[in-house]
């Protein structure tokens, strides 16, 4: 018998161990593994309630066993009528006055943090970029370096990224566990908020406010990479003319199509074509070759983006493509799949940072 | 034969009739009791769906649409039609009971709460049948909500609009009642706890419904009448709708919590014989819970961007109440130490509230700090948050109360060994569910989420999440069959079997239908146990016997409710057809017309004479 229990308690603390570990979740998704500053302040906080509310969960779990214990009416116990007690003052001060101590204790800090990270003094000195919730993708616009793309976003490690969300639809809300803490993207005004990598890599992003039937659809990326691969990629993308691209036959077929087919009328695939400022119809695709996923979490293989563009329906519900163009047969799609996935602007990828 | 046949089909129809014209507080309670069950059930089937669509990772059980049909229905439901409805009965069953009242004050009114409520519940979930429900979530935000195709989200504020006003009388009906109708001797110091819970509750109905009202109509508004209170690009603002949801959504959330408060205070006191630990800072915590919990709204909008200042200011107030919640935790706890505890159904749901409110209240604490919430907001982690407070709080004391009162209700005890498998069945499935969904939300598993993906180390803990899902829905087959049991086989019960302390164990169970012969004479805190212990173990009357004053029965709260729910239909409909304004006027014309017909008709109710009271009473004595 003990034999027995012995053994399953060591299989029980292993288990546990094990799910302990795989518990924190997936790097570079989950909060519980830090990689920015806003993150981290946040873990911070929540270690510090945590800590200090299981003190009050373990309090009370003592005095509960030991009221079960002592004051349980076992099977065969007399009846009996206890002193019925009206209350007592001291205990309930204290019950009273140690909360209020704890309360102060988590408080302070929690009103330290939420004014700390509000600050947006510095935010002239960092780059700024404006990203405009839509259903059910991201476009992000460099204030100041006069680019534009959609969905990854590119970001310089160890250095304030500010983001200035705005909708154009509905609400939604910007959220990148790893990196920081979320803020809602609104209708009615910029909300302003900063990113700060610690590492690099692709951190995965989310929309955190029910927008329709795509919701859970609506993933995006920070890809984190060096000063000076920041730089470069930059440069590219505002040296990049699709124009001038060398495209090979079936891609230039497809790049003919892509007009054809009236996928202009809302993707630019030439980051300048639009002045700053305002956003395109659908995403931009300058850059969808070097894409980590696309629409949200699709692997960008061929297979996937011909499904995709002869019918967006089935892969994304309720998204704003579906029926906005005439039909493309299997042909067509391959061609100007085959095209997107030749516009590679720039050598700086999301590819190159994914572990 | 025939006449047989036809006095037994004479009886259901007058069985049926006797439910529909009503006025009798305890025949409502079983009406809220039924309609709200029935709903729960809805509701968690609906729960049901959601825990299947998230088994494994890009499941496609469900489309995404029909998704977002379900969350927003879940929610809708459990909240405004099963937990509040269920809590109102309880608080017809029992409330008038405790403070020696024959009724509520309003019992005309109190028929008309239940029928719009019921009416309402319906509208809403018509909409499964003609199209689509409501879709935008149950807090259906302007934006999402003012786009979504169909009428869905027309029945939801239709709906939500008839079974509100239902509840805001219901709230009105109670405060009356417990300020005017208190026995000779029941000062408000010593009434029970449940009592004071529903006055607190109702207070709260008071305040809170009517931005709800605004909020539905301003959307209403907007939807069907072309007005732009939340269209921004006609300079309105959605932020607002936020605001007024919350304002009345976070009392809400203390409408289904405290009503709990008090059901678990009066079912520790029974079961370990002793008095409650504190009565008076019970009484004046729940007040303060009360008046907190209007102060704190903001705390469900910390990333909306309202700033540092705003976002300090409600997470301290947040914070703050965490010690009143706590002042009635260990006065709980040391109203049972030093008692003797007796371990039933009832007082197992109460055991097993404790802990798992304790972990909800915690995790409420941690979701106050606002830099925290950040990282919370929107994600599983509020998702187990609520579910820890509402289930935990709110369903479990629903079990107590029923299990404590079903005797008093019905005259039959609740099966005592299915109560028991019952309980476990859902406890343990309730901690499946939910306590490994703190962790899916803070590895990055936003709510609402239709789908979540492969390899985003989110498969485990969704799938352990579902098999719980799945005990807590065995658990209520379980309880559903313990009382289609105890209806046909249960042990009958006597007018006091749990050895209670306050005035509703002083009658037989179930009660007579006027409640009390006499009104009786209150002389202290649990009046039952004070004459147990110094009289005779009987409630000394507090009047002398006379005619009793009862009103009379009346098919117009149904009428009225019918008349609401057509032009409901007329409402949402109009934008497409002109011909519904005819619904619209005419359901409301007919409405309002029994409005007219009941102010005018004089009805005096009618006289139970002395002496049927005196052989009643001589019958008791045998």
């Amino acid at each position: 018998m003990k034999g027995w229990m012995g053994k399953f308690r060591a299989l029980f603390l292993l288990g546990s161990l094990a799910f302990i570990l795989s518990a924190c979740g997936r790097d570079n998704l989950t909060a519980l593994v830090p990689k920015g500053y806003g993150a981290d302040i946040s873990m911070q906080l929540i270690i510090l309630t945590t800590v200090v509310m299981t003190f009050v969960l373990l309090v009370v779990m003592v005095l509960y066993v030991i009221v079960l214990m002592r004051y349980r009416k076992k099977k065969g116990d007399p009846v009996i009528n206890p002193e019925q007690v009206e209350g007592n003052k001291t205990l309930e001060a204290v019950w009273t006055i140690i909360p209020i101590i704890l309360v102060v204790i988590m408080a302070v800090p929690t009103v330290f943090a939420t004014f700390h990270l509000a600050d947006d003094a510095d935010a002239e000195d960092h780059i700024n970029i404006d990203v405009t919730g839509n259903q059910y993708w991201w476009h992000y616009d460099y204030q100041n370096e006069e680019i534009s793309t959609s969905q990854d976003l590119y970001i310089p490690v160890n250095t304030k990224v500010y983001v200035h969300l705005i909708t154009k639809d509905v609400l939604h809300s910007f959220w990148v566990p790893s990196l920081s803490g979320k803020l809602d993207v609104n209708p009615e005004n910029v909300n302003t908020m900063y990113l700060e990598a610690y590492e690099e890599g692709v951190y995965f992003g989310k929309c955190a406010e029910l927008c329709g039937p795509s919701h859970s659809l609506m993933d995006f990326k920070i890809v984190v990479v060096s000063q000076e691969e920041y730089d470069q990629w930059v440069a590219d993308m505002q040296n990049f003319d699709s124009e001038k691209l060398e495209l090979d036959a079936v891609a230039q077929e497809g790049k003919e199509l892509f007009e054809e087919k009236a996928c202009l009328n809302c993707h630019a695939t030439d980051t300048q074509t639009y002045s700053a400022g305002s956003v395109p119809i659908g995403p931009d695709l300058t850059q969808f070759g070097d894409r980590s996923r696309f629409a949200g979490y699709l692997e960008p293989t061929k297979e996937n983006l011909v499904q995709w563009i002869q019918d967006p329906e089935s892969l994304k519900p309720g998204n704003l493509m579906t029926g906005a163009y005439p039909e493309v047969n299997d042909d067509e799609a391959d061609k100007i799949a085959e095209y997107l996935l030749q516009l590679k602007p720039s050598e700086v990828s999301a590819e190159s940072k994914e572990d | 034969m025939s006449s047989i046949a036809a006095t037994g089909k004479r009886s259901f129809g007058s069985f049926l009739w006797d439910y529909l014209t009503t006025v009798d507080h305890k025949k409502i309670a079983h009406l809220y009791l039924a309609g709200g069950g029935f709903f729960f059930i809805l509701g968690g089937l609906e729960a049901l769906i959601i825990r299947i669509q998230l088994i494994k990772p890009q499941n496609d059980f469900i489309s995404a649409g029909f998704y977002n049909e379900m969350i927003t229905m879940h929610g809708t439901t459990m909240i405004f039609l099963a937990g509040m409805p269920i809590l109102i009965g309880l608080m017809n069953a029992a409330m008038p009971l405790q403070i020696g009242a024959r009724d509520v004050a309003f019992p005309f009114l109190n028929a008309l709460s239940f029928w719009l409520f019921f009416f309402g519940g319906i509208l809403l979930n018509v909409s499964f049948l003609t199209g689509g429900a409501p879709d935008a979530g149950w807090t259906s935000y302007a934006s999402l909500a003012m786009q979504s195709p169909g009428h869905g989200v027309d029945y939801y504020i239709l709906g939500l609009q008839i079974a509100g006003a239902g509840t805001l009388m219901g709230g009105i009906n109670f405060i009356a009642t417990i300020v005017t109708m208190r026995a000779p001797g029941m000062t408000y110091m010593r009434m029970p706890l449940f009592a004071w819970a529903t006055f607190i509750t109702s207070v709260l109905i008071l305040f809170a419904f009517p931005p709800l009202t605004i909020n539905l109509f301003l959307l209403m508004f907007d939807r069907m009448f072309d007005t732009a209170f939340f269209n921004v690009a006609l300079g309105g603002n959605t932020i607002i709708y936020q605001h007024l949801f919350w304002i009345f959504g976070h009392p809400e959330v203390y409408i289904l919590i405290l009503p709990l408060f008090g059901i678990f205070s009066d079912v520790i006191a029974t079961f370990s014989r002793k008095r409650l630990f504190g009565y008076t800072a019970m009484v004046f915590a729940t007040m303060l819970i009360a008046f907190l919990g209007f102060m704190v709204w903001a705390h469900h909008m910390f990333t909306v961007g309202l700033g540092p200042v705003a976002n300090s200011i409600f997470a301290v107030g947040t914070m703050a109440i965490a010690v009143p919640t706590g002042i009635k935790i260990f006065n709980w706890l040391l109203t049972m130490w030093g008692g003797q505890v007796t371990i039933n159904s009832a007082m197992l749901w109460v055991l097993g509230f404790i802990p798992t409110f304790t972990i909800g209240g915690m995790t409420g604490v941690m979701l106050g700090s606002a830099v925290a919430d950040y990282q919370y907001h929107d994600t599983y982690f509020v998702v187990a948050h609520f579910h820890y407070v509402i289930v935990g709080g709110t369903i479990f004391g629903i079990f107590a109360g029923l299990h404590y009162w079903w005797p008093k209700m019905f005259g039959r005890i609740l099966h005592e060994g299915m109560g028991k498998f019952t309980f476990w069945v859902f406890f343990i499935g309730f901690h499946l569910t939910f306590f490994i969904q703190h962790f899916l939300g803070l590895m990055g598993m936003p709510r609402r989420y239709w789908v979540f993906l492969h390899d985003q180390g989110l498969e485990l803990g969704n799938f352990i999440s579902t098999i719980g899902a799945f005990l807590m829905g065995v658990g209520t087959i379980v309880f559903i069959v313990n009382i289609v049991y105890t209806a046909v086989k249960g042990e009958k019960a006597s007018a006091d079997p749990w050895d209670g302390r306050t005035l509703e164990w002083s009658i037989s169970s179930p009660p007579p239908y006027y409640n009390f012969e006499q009104l009786p004479l209150v002389r202290g805190l649990d009046p039952l146990w004070i004459e147990k212990m110094e009289g005779d173990g009987t409630i000394p009357p507090g009047e002398p016997l006379d005619d009793v004053h009862m009103p009379s029965g009346s098919f117009i709260p149904f009428l009225m409710g019918l008349g609401f729910f057509v032009a409901g239909f007329g409402f949402i409909y109009q934008t497409d057809n002109g011909l519904w304004y005819l619904a619209l006027y005419g359901g409301m014309a007919f409405s309002i017309g029994c409005m007219v017909v009941r102010s005018l008709k004089d009805d005096f109710g009618y006289y139970i004479p002395k002496e049927e009271l005196q052989k009643a009473l001589e019958g008791e004595a045998k």
